[in-house]
């Protein structure tokens, strides 16, 4: 049972690139880019997926009416739908650039947790949905233990 | 912490959707840091990386995580299913530090901690200004709450077309009504037309007359 190497100072060589011998240390700028671009892919990806299923109304209903294979029609044809998968699919390929250069232990949080985030926004901005204060303290809570993850 | 409404089953998929993100997150990234270092002037590399076995299997397992995710859904509130992706973050640690051999500095553990409890927050929020109860019991009320307004709203869209058939079927009895006293109804009608209104009370004092 060997505990986590606990360092309060690690060189940024270690911090950006220690899971991957063969790459060099990655520019933490490099990093941040790479993981804003997961985000906000993923974020684009999501708020158009959502946009779309919003634009397309309630599948059961169209269930009901038109059968599952008109269900999956209407979200087939749905070019919000496309546009949306695009994005999730490009940040799915920004994941996988990231995974090969950066720890998992930074990627994943950040990206995952960072993505609430920016989605409470998105929410907030273009699909005018509701987000409390409570949301809010959590999101700067989150942010806050991103800017910790790379320290 | 027993929870009454949730069966086993319920609870195996909610295990399964904490434990098969970060283990899809693993499986990635165990392929692509055994990869050689992908430049982004040939990101061909990218789409060729998804081929490989760890990062086929990464990707089986998120489709596994977001088909649970989805069930899960189905029957619990999203802030009931929050919490359970949060633990992901632990877990991405773990297996990060034991499995990947990762150096996880002391700042970096209490980031995690710090975004396990935002997520968790987020997740915890409306429910207790309903009803004070902790966790699961929590969940009850908050699996409810949604319950009661959709029904709310389903009714709402579902209530136009339940009163349109009410009216089409007015009209359907109609012609029956004036079909069991034929023939006389129709002239007597054109005659009076602007009194439309009036027709339906009339009739009986018409029949009555006759």
């Amino acid at each position: 049972m060997t505990l986590p190497a606990i360092t309060l100072t690690l060189p940024a060589s270690i911090l950006f690139a220690p899971a991957n011998p063969a790459a060099p240390a990655m520019d933490p700028w490099l990093a941040a880019a790479t993981i804003a671009a997961v985000i906000l892919t993923s974020t684009t990806g999501e708020v158009l997926t959502a946009a779309a299923m919003k634009s397309i109304g309630d599948l059961d209903e169209i269930r009901a009416r038109s059968g599952m294979g008109g269900a999956i029609k209407a979200v087939v044809t749905c070019p919000l739908f496309f546009a949306g998968v695009l994005f999730l699919a490009i940040a799915f390929f920004a994941l996988l650039f990231a995974l090969n250069h950066l720890n998992l232990s930074l990627v994943a949080p950040a990206a995952a947790s960072l993505t609430l985030v920016t989605n409470a926004i998105a929410g907030k901005i273009f699909l005018k949905e509701n987000v409390d204060r409570r949301r809010w303290a959590a999101a700067a809570l989150v942010c806050v233990g991103v800017y910790l993850l790379a320290h | 912490m027993a929870q009454h409404t949730l069966t086993p089953r319920q609870y195996l998929i909610l295990a399964f959707v904490s434990v098969s993100a970060p283990l899809g997150d693993t499986l990635l990234s165990r392929g692509m840091t055994h990869m050689p270092p992908i430049s982004l002037s040939a990101p061909g590399a990218l789409i060729a990386a998804v081929f490989t076995p760890w990062v086929a299997a990464g990707i089986a397992m998120l489709i596994a995580f977001f088909a649970s995710y989805l069930t899960a859904l189905s029957w619990a509130d999203l802030t009931f299913v929050l919490p359970a992706t949060a633990l992901g973050n632990v877990l991405v640690a773990l297996f990060s530090r034991f499995w990947l051999h990762e150096i996880i500095s002391l700042e970096r553990w209490a980031g995690i901690a710090l975004i396990t409890l935002g997520v968790g927050f987020v997740a915890q929020g409306p429910s207790r200004t309903e009803q004070p109860v902790r966790g699961m019991d929590g969940r009850e009320s908050k699996g409810r709450e949604p319950e009661r307004r959709e029904p709310e709203r389903e009714p709402d869209v579902k209530d136009p077309p339940a009163k349109q058939p009410d009216v089409k079927e007015p009209p359907a009895e109609e012609p029956d009504v004036p079909a069991q006293e034929p023939g006389g109804d129709d002239p007597e009608i054109n005659e009076p037309e602007p009194d439309e209104p009036e027709r339906r009370e009339p009739e009986p004092k018409e029949i009555a007359a006759r």
